[in-house]
């Protein structure tokens, strides 16, 4: 059997297909999740809460040092001991992932709040808008369209982020080559290169057309 | 507690040579790279065009499963810290090399045209005109890659190299002081990155210092 049969023997290759699928379902959930909180902390960090401001900014900073395969690690050891029961291996990574996302999220929310031109707030201030409306009809509007792109190519680092996960036991995409790859050690030394190069494919599938989509939204904003 | 300090010592230094040497590369490379597209060289330019969208659009973790577990049934063996290296750089120069072109895309044409008026070669302009000016304009976007890099290389650890996030896993299933251990890996981490986001900083700051 040659390398390239691997696929085709058993259902491997459905099997790898059901690790993508779990790679999709887990970026999903937690992109819905992590970019809704992210508007939210990000309207938080434009208020003149100067507290929470300063909280907010160090939430931010600690996703900007601390890797997220070592944050995967804490929650995996420590939230099962907080809660003191099992947690599944796919919530710990759900949880860290919005975390982490609203964190991310809530920068560039702040940065295309920020940089609504001041006229715009004036206007609506002069039309007798509340904050509240101020926000929802004019800063929220205006903020968030430039940061399309940014919000784009969030989507694909979490995508690619998901690879962590088999770290962590998440039986991913990752994890599944590796286990098919082990049962053909000895029959077909070459699978780990076509099974490994299939994975890198799929990643490369997925993340291209999105890198390409956010590309081309740029260029249409910058374009008017 | 106390007896596992020289071995996060050691694994201190692990990630930090390996991190290293991964960021000296990608940034000499990346620097080339952007060059050749810089001056449109032809074919050569596409390729890497093509390495960049495969290195930017796949995950590390992947790109090393390849190098290490892959590689080596062409006839290739490569050592883990080859291995993490190649990796490491084969990630980092596409991102280096944006962030150069980006920069480079912000020198003015007519100093380019001074240049090659007196007579300047295509190396002469990259060191004399492009790199300082481009340089200037690149440094946060160079900083956040390099910060970018070696928060990467906590995914050695998948290809059992003894960085510091492995050590960790290893104490913890020792030991079980869990907690005490976890603490000290974002500890450590926090250790690298933090300098590294002051120098950055301060780097960017005497730039618009000199700038006005």
């Amino acid at each position: 059997m040659s390398g390239f049969d691997i696929f085709f023997d058993g259902n491997n290759l459905i099997r790898l297909f059901q690790g993508l699928l779990v790679v999709v379902k887990l970026s999903v959930i937690s992109l819905i999740l992590g970019l809704i909180l992210g508007v939210v902390l990000g309207i938080l960090r434009t208020t003149s809460f100067k507290v929470i401001r300063v909280v907010l900014k160090i939430y931010l900073e600690i996703f900007r040092v601390v890797p997220l395969l070592v944050l995967l690690f804490v929650f995996y050891y420590i939230v099962p001991e907080l809660l003191n029961s099992e947690v599944s291996n796919q919530v710990v990574s759900i949880s860290v992932f919005i975390l982490w996302i609203s964190a991310e999220m809530s920068d560039l929310v702040r940065s295309g709040i920020e940089n609504v031109p001041v006229q715009q707030i004036e206007i609506g201030k002069s039309l007798g808008f509340n904050s509240w409306q101020q926000y929802y009809y004019i800063l929220l509007p205006q903020g968030v369209i430039p940061v399309i792109p940014g919000v784009i190519n969030l989507v694909t680092r979490v995508i690619k982020t998901t690879s962590l996960l088999m770290m962590i036991g998440v039986t991913e995409m990752i994890r599944v080559g590796t286990q098919i790859i082990e049962n053909y050690t000895v029959k077909v030394p070459t699978a780990s290169l076509w099974v490994y190069g299939l994975i890198f494919f799929l990643y490369f599938a997925l993340c291209y057309h999105l890198s390409k989509l956010a590309a081309y939204v740029e260029r249409r904003q910058v374009n008017g | 507690m106390k007896d596992s300090i020289p071995q996060y010592l050691e694994a201190l230094k692990v990630t930090v040579s390996l991190g290293g040497i991964g960021i000296v590369l990608s940034f000499v490379l990346g620097f080339l790279i952007a060059l050749i597209g810089y001056f449109s060289i032809p074919i050569l330019k596409l390729i890497l065009q093509g390495y960049i969208e495969l290195s930017r659009n796949t995950p590390l973790l992947i790109q090393l499963f390849f190098l290490y577990y892959g590689l080596p049934k062409l006839g290739l063996p490569l050592g883990k810290n080859t291995a993490a290296i190649i990796g490491l750089t084969f990630l980092g120069a596409a991102y280096m090399a944006e962030s150069f072109r980006g920069s480079f895309e912000s020198v003015p044409k007519v100093q380019i045209e001074s240049g090659r008026s007196i007579g300047f070669n295509n190396w002469q302009l990259a060191q004399a005109v492009i790199l300082p000016q481009g340089l200037k304009v690149a440094i946060p976007g160079l900083g956040a890659n390099a910060i970018f890099l070696m928060k990467e290389t906590s995914v050695f650890s998948a290809i059992s190299i003894m960085d510091l996030t492995n050590v960790t896993k290893d104490l913890i299933g020792m030991y079980y002081l869990t907690k005490e251990f976890l603490l000290m890996l974002v500890l450590s981490y926090s250790v690298i990155i933090l300098p590294m986001v002051l120098v950055i900083y301060l780097l960017e700051r005497r730039q618009h210092h000199v700038g006005l």
